[in-house]
């Protein structure tokens, strides 16, 4: 029995909500309670594949679940960019299960089945995010997502924990109610409504509205916390002391992705990609987006705890979504959206391979690591791939979207940007790739001594001291996901084309 | 001559006959329920012949109730439109849950000799209430206002048997509510200088845009009367010590419902009384209305921000949501009134819970200090829930009712091309997120101290009705067919009578 992909849309919501229930009920017996998560997430996989091969062949199916306020509907409609990020999340989900179960217990953390609980909540949050049909329902889900993962990020409940959580929740729910909210209220009081329109909604109430479209475009776009665009990007620095898997999933996957998918939304279903192209509303926001990528790369090229230093890369890579899409033209939102595929591949694996170095050797500095490799290879083969996907060095995923926004770039006229890219993808060979050649071929320095070249070293399969199977194996499939990116990215782009071309 | 048609006098007459019932019942028997139990069914049956007049009125249209069958004007007239419809079954709905919420809470902080005493006064409180919001005579408010508030000083300072300030705030409250009232009735002395007549109908009749400074006079006189009695800044004064040294009950009652009677009563005045078409309310709401509602909205918010005292920070509270009331009502628009009304029902819903749960700690743990608080939502586990719920309510998170009312009142000040008023709004909503979330982050993430003995959860006669109250919380979050549509179509009728 398949359900339509109208009803599948209800389900992959309506799933992690029951999966949320199992996973209190089996609460007490650890290997039932996993079931029920992983259950989940395969029937919630299945779901969003229906989805996402519906709108492959055009349609774009929907629900309504409920009417609040006459106007605004609580409702849902996939297009292709909303469901290439469902199956995106609920597959990085899945894996990131497995990963948590060997994280989780190979670390001996406290509140499990409370943790598995907020991911549930958050998963469907990030499936409400994903087919949203309106800005209001985006908002809703928006914020429930917020919610939910406040509990992960405060896991640990120590003062830093706590302290991380204050500025995670601060920032987050300070932006979206003081920025975003009336962003979304003043485009239903300009257009009558909050649907996504391909074309967008604006561009006939607002032809000649002068700095208004700005204004708007402003609010949005720094209104949307969690896209971490400069000089809004400190919660993502301070989640990191949530529990690895939080932050492999959330901060590199869930949150921020739905940070900028709801840009990427915003600007080409509510704006329109002509009309701001037209009135160059988003050029500013081009030029913060660009100063973004590189200050944040710059900030990480100086952090010694790994964590922070993917956060800072995070930040980095989020821009160049929002770079896409304040390009205003069709490359752009292309490259956005491949972006978003490409890098919560990459920098998934970067994370969970963090953690798998956490839980194996207990390292958490970049200092500590050299000479780590031929200990763990897989973890840093894993993190080797990892990296050179975010960079953009062929033949992994990262390298399309590079590609595409370049010609964004070009086509817009602003060959200053193209730069951006070039010094962005240099900068982050110096503070990623140099990660796992460091750890091949360099002695660990002892206290005050400079670290010295070992020469290529084999690796002794006799003393592998990796991290358990669980922590291992999810790096490595998303490794591999990052390949598959690069092979099939025309399928991909062929499936988003639509987007760059609603008008 | 059917029960039916002497519908809109049952809410009033029917409390007000019971109330000195309960002082004459015996107050040891059955553990002391009696009066309880009477007065929650009074309360009850009040509550269902509300709603009775809420369908009516929505569905049939305005009532006019000749009281003792002596025509207007010169007869006390009840008239029932949509806007005090919906505060009358605010009113007696809070009313309802909060006589059964209170017997447990009131045993602990009472002094059992005023048990009946406080069961009736309370009787009164909601009679009076019900009676200012249910009439079509001015001066009949003004008598009802009386009834209610004499009742009210009485409740708080039976605060006193735990905490002897709650004289103090009680004397402080009579002082300034004396001095409101005052206003009130001076007002409404002018205005029938000007006219002759107290019927609020009538009034509106014989002035027919008759614009002088008596009626000027009278109508600032009726606001600020009436503003010191909703808490408007800066007449607040009284309002933090009062709902912070009552006994719980009377502090979860009268915060969900006093201050929103007031402001009833002056957005009836401005519409109905006066007509906004008036050539100085403009005036009254660009500089009067609008700059007091602004600073009340960021000054007492500020203020909550730093109290110690969980019950003092929600009472500020107050002041800053009576304050988005007013500045919804300042746009001097249909959206901006209708905004107001939403905001005002549900706000008494979230207030309501909040105070329940506070005076389930109170029950509990015997403090309404922050402190308290700490690890609450490991020993208290459903008042805490209870109260993150109903918090973040007040901050607006989606799903709940708060978001309804912060929706409308931002689409109200966009409409209007007030897009300044609207990040206001939003500004100061932030100011909720920083005191709520700083009690909410106590419940959560701060261990209770070592020392602290284990404590029950309340019990069931709390947590059920507290449990209500937020079950609205989120249910009119989502079904906002009673509040967001019945208030456009009273503010419509209102606007609509104001032309």
């Amino acid at each position: 029995m398949i359900p339509s992909p109208g009803n599948a849309i209800a389900l992959s919501l309506a799933v992690p909500l029951v999966g949320f229930v199992a996973i209190w009920l089996a609460g007490r017996w650890p290997n039932l309670r996993e079931a029920a998560t992983l259950l989940t997430g395969v029937v919630l996989i299945a779901l969003t594949l229906i989805v996402f091969a519906a709108v492959g062949e055009g349609a774009r199916p929907g629900y309504l679940l409920y009417t609040v306020v006459g106007g605004l509907p609580i409702a849902f409609q996939a297009e292709p960019l909303g469901a290439m990020f469902a199956v995106l999340a609920s597959v990085l989900w899945f894996v990131n299960s497995l990963y948590s179960i060997g994280y989780m217990r190979g670390h001996h953390e406290k509140h499990q089945t409370r943790f598995y609980m907020c991911f549930a909540i958050a998963i469907a949050s990030a499936m409400g995010v994903a087919y949203a049909a309106n800005l209001f329902t985006l908002f809703i889900f928006y914020e429930v997502l917020t919610l939910s993962t406040f509990p992960l990020v405060t896991h640990k409940g120590d003062e830093a924990a706590k302290q991380g959580g204050r500025v995670y929740l601060g920032i987050l729910m300070g932006t979206s109610i003081g920025l975003l909210l009336p962003a979304i209220v003043w485009v239903y009081s300009i257009a009558g409504t909050t649907d996504f329109t391909p074309g967008g909604v604006l561009a006939a109430p607002l032809s000649d509205a002068g700095p208004l479209p700005m204004i708007l475009m402003g609010l949005f776009a720094f209104g949307i916390g969690k896209a971490a665009l400069m000089p809004i990007h400190p919660w993502l620095p301070n989640a990191m002391v949530a529990p690895t898997p939080v932050s492999a999933f959330l901060h590199a996957v869930a949150v921020v992705k739905a940070g900028v998918f709801s840009v990427l939304k915003i600007a080409v279903y509510i704006f329109g990609v002509d009309f701001l192209g037209e009135t160059g509303a988003a050029t500013p926001f081009m030029w913060i987006a660009a100063g973004s990528i590189l200050l944040a790369s710059a900030i990480a090229m100086h952090k010694d705890n790994l964590k922070a230093r993917l956060a800072y890369s995070t930040v980095s890579q989020l821009s160049y979504v929002t770079l896409g899409a304040m390009l205003a033209t069709e490359m752009g939102v292309m490259g956005g959206a491949m972006q978003i595929a490409a890098h919560a591949a990459g920098k998934m694996t970067l994370f969970m391979c963090a953690g798998a170095i956490y839980v194996g050797a207990h390292k958490t500095l970049v200092s500590e690591l050299r000479g780590l490799g031929p200990k763990m290879p897989f973890t840093f083969i894993a993190f080797f791939i990892g990296a050179m996907s975010i960079v953009g060095l062929p033949p992994l995923g990262g390298s399309w979207p590079k590609f595409l926004l370049m010609l964004g770039a070009a086509d817009a006229g602003q060959l200053a940007i193209i730069g951006v890219l070039i010094v962005s993808s240099l900068l982050n060979v110096v503070y990623l790739l140099s990660i796992p050649v460091q750890a091949f071929y360099l002695e660990p320095a002892g206290e005050g001594e400079k670290p010295q070249g070992s020469g290529a070293k084999a690796i002794d399969w006799r003393n592998i001291e990796e991290a358990p199977l669980l922590c291992v194996i999810p790096p490595i499939i998303t490794a591999l996901f990052a390949l598959l990116l690069f092979i099939f990215a025309d399928p991909l782009y062929a499936y988003l084309t639509p987007i760059a071309e609603a008008r | 001559m059917t029960i039916a048609s002497q519908l809109p006098v049952i809410p009033i007459i029917l409390p007000l006959v019971t109330a000195p019932l309960a002082v004459l019942m015996p107050a040891e028997k059955w553990g002391g329920r009696l009066p309880h139990v009477f007065t929650t069914l009074v309360a009850w049956t009040v509550f269902a012949a509300c709603a009775a007049i809420l369908h009516s009125v929505a569905t049939v249209g305005p009532i006019s109730y000749h009281l003792g069958d002596w025509a207007p004007p010169i007869g006390i007239e009840y008239r029932i439109d949509l806007a005090n419809a919906l505060v009358l079954t605010l009113v007696s709905g809070v009313g309802a849950l909060v006589f059964p919420f209170a017997h447990e809470s009131i045993r602990s902080e009472i002094d059992p000799r005023q048990v009946n005493l406080f069961y009736a006064a309370l009787l009164i409180c909601m009679a009076g209430l019900l009676g200012v919001t249910i009439t079509g005579d001015a001066f009949n408010v003004f008598v009802f206002l009386e009834i209610s508030s004499l009742s009210t000083y009485a409740l708080v300072a039976m605060g006193a048997n735990k905490d002897r300030r709650a004289l103090t705030a009680a004397f402080n409250y009579l002082v300034m509510g004396t001095i409101g009232a005052t206003f009130f009735v001076i007002g409404l002395g002018l205005l029938y200088q000007a006219t002759g007549t107290l019927n609020m109908a009538d009034i509106k009749i014989q002035l027919a845009g008759d614009n002088n400074r008596m009626v000027e006079a009278g109508f600032a006189f009726i606001v600020i009367g009436m503003g010191l009695k909703a808490a408007m800044f800066p007449m607040h004064l009284w309002m933090p010590n009062a709902y912070a040294y009552a006994p719980s009950v009377v502090s979860a009652f009268l915060a969900a419902t006093a201050t929103k009677v007031a402001v009833y009563v002056i957005i009836r005045f401005i519409y109905t009384v006066i007509g906004a078409d008036f050539a100085f309310a403009p005036a009254a709401f660009a500089w009067l209305i609008a700059p007091l509602a602004i600073a009340g909205m960021f000054f007492a918010s500020v203020v909550a921000i730093f109290q110690d005292d969980v019950k003092r920070m929600l009472a500020y509270s107050s002041v800053g949501q009576i304050g988005y009331m007013l500045f919804g009502v300042s746009f001097g628009t249909e959206q901006g009134l209708s905004a107001s009304l939403v905001h005002l029902f549900n706000h008494g819903l979230m207030k309501g819970a909040l105070f329940m749960a506070a005076a389930c700690v109170m029950l509990r743990i015997g403090s309404h200090s922050c402190n308290a608080y700490a690890g609450l939502a490991k020993r208290m586990p459903l008042t805490a829930a209870a109260f993150i719920i109903a918090g973040l309510s007040l901050i607006g998170v989606p799903l709940t009712v708060g978001f309804i009312s912060k929706w409308q009142l931002l689409s109200a000040a966009f409409d209007s091309g007030r897009a300044w008023a609207g990040f206001l709004i939003v500004a100061s909503s932030f100011l909720a997120v920083i005191y709520i979330g700083r009690v909410i982050e106590l419940m959560v993430l701060k261990e209770a101290p070592k020392d602290a003995p284990p404590i029950k959860e309340a019990p069931l006669s709390m947590l059920i009705p507290m449990g209500i109250l937020v079950a609205a919380n989120i249910y009119f979050g989502l079904n906002t067919e009673l509040t967001v549509d019945l208030a456009e179509r009273a503010a419509h009728a209102l606007m609509g009578a104001g032309r």
